[in-house]
């Protein structure tokens, strides 16, 4: 029996050494038992490596950001939907998820399926609002302060001990020592993703994380923990292993259960050494290395498209333990003529 | 002067469940993700400590294996059991009632 053929389109395709996680979503799509995906690259940019990947992407477009407004965006993708009838589409990146939750409705009317968390879901999780949401859902977070200016740096003192973490709302995390090196960092974050700027305890141990699925129910559909064995100097997993560890899967289930989370998620936790949990970022969207998880058994991306669809889907139950991913760079050849055509036509 | 040696012979040590040693010397923990490789004095220590032998009972099997002073033999066990606790391999013990 042929499988049914969606059209998926999808985002985040900068797989860069920062990468975005639309090419591993798209390599577990591709890998579909129960349909065919034929994947429409969403892209911000014309050098996001995913439009030349043409065995994963079969065909590009470039949108505009969210921040020229919203309105732009979705004519943009009344467009590219006329053209290629989009099935279900899955944003990637935190940065857009706001403009794609607002506009999911409209999105359904015209057809296009998606499978996001609420808006509730998406604001209380912010990294601004961690301290009130471990309270809420009694999970162990690391004492946190959203900053909006230098005033405030002075009497951090009061109440962190140094060093503490300077984190971006979206992105972005540095490790400062003292006063000086919060400014600085200060000043770096809030000029690329604005105001507050967090600061929060610096937790020692070993980072943790899972990737997972929830209804919208209060089931989990899928969990996979990860511990990253190679980090780069942006804090990215170069490498990471699947783990047995009951106690992270445990605490996943009951965030979702309690949240009755819609959608992908990934959960960063900091293992310490007397082996407690501490939750330091919930991110509303599949993570990068989400092709481990489809590896060792889960295949989420998949999942969460029949989900969106309205079908049926069973919870995973098991995935393999001791899977490795490895990131590598590659030089993939292009021709000035592509990027002539996506920069000129905005298609490729 | 002879020295005298004062050790405290560790209560529980027994390695953690789940962990795989393979033939070759390495050894995974899935809990924790991370892996280790051992020497073959190493993988015998730890596959005695899998089939739960006693510290007694390891430094007898291994008297019978290796040429080695008995004071001497019972220090390095000592050391290695603290490395694989630090690691992380051997069960946590209980917490005293007191």
């Amino acid at each position: 029996m042929s499988k049914r053929k969606l059209n998926i389109a999808i985002t985040g395709l900068n797989n860069t050494d920062n990468p975005g996680p639309g090419i591993p979503v798209i390599r577990g799509l591709k890998e579909s038992e129960a349909f065919e995906a034929r994947i429409i690259g969403l892209a911000y940019e014309n050098l996001e490596p995913g439009i030349y990947m043409k065995d994963l992407v079969d065909k590009a477009y470039q949108i505009p950001y969210p921040s020229s407004g919203s309105q732009n965006l979705m004519q943009r993708l009344e467009q590219i939907h006329a053209r290629e009838s989009i099935d279900v589409l899955i944003p990637n990146l935190d940065a857009e998820l706001y403009t794609f939750m607002m506009s999911a409705r409209k999105l359904e009317e015209m057809g296009i399926h998606t499978f996001l968390p609420t808006l509730e879901q998406f604001e209380e999780r912010h990294k601004a609002n961690l301290p009130s949401y471990g309270e809420k859902y009694g999970i162990r977070v690391p004492a946190s302060m959203a900053i909006i200016g230098h005033e405030a740096i002075a009497s951090l003192s009061d109440e962190f001990e140094y060093p503490v973490l300077v984190k971006g709302k979206f992105y972005d995390a540095y490790l400062a020592y003292n006063p000086e090196q919060v400014a600085m960092y200060y000043n770096k974050i809030s000029a690329k993703w604005g105001v507050p700027v967090i600061i929060q305890e610096f937790i020692k141990g070993t980072e943790v994380n899972v990737v997972a699925l929830g209804d919208g129910k209060g089931n989990t559909i899928a969990a996979v923990p990860m511990r990253k064995q190679y980090i780069t100097d942006k804090g990215k997993a170069w490498s990471g292993i699947t783990l047995a560890d009951g106690q992270m899967i445990e605490l996943t289930r009951q965030l979702i259960t309690q949240t009755r989370w819609r959608g992908g998620m990934e959960l960063e936790m900091i293992k310490t050494s007397d082996e407690k949990y501490y939750m330091i970022e919930i991110n509303p969207r599949i993570p990068a290395w989400v092709y481990l998880a489809v590896a060792a058994g889960q295949n989420i991306p998949e999942a969460l498209v029949k989900m969106a669809l309205g079908m049926d889907v069973q919870p995973f139950s098991t995935y393999q333990v001791g899977k490795m991913f490895i990131r590598y760079s590659y030089d993939l050849i292009g021709d000035i003529k592509q990027f002539e055509k996506l920069s000129i036509q905005g298609e490729l | 002067m002879q020295s005298t040696y004062i050790y405290f012979i560790p209560g529980a040590m027994k390695l953690q469940k789940n962990i795989a040693i393979s033939e070759s010397g390495f050894v995974f923990n899935p809990g924790s993700g991370e892996s280790f490789i051992l020497n073959r004095t190493g993988k015998n220590i730890l596959e005695l400590l899998r089939d739960n032998k006693m510290f007694e009972e390891i430094i007898e099997l291994m008297m019978g294996e290796y040429e080695v002073d008995r004071i001497v033999l019972e220090k390095s066990i000592l050391d290695f059991i603290s490395v694989l606790k630090s690691y992380g391999l051997l069960e946590k013990e209980p917490a005293s009632a007191n």
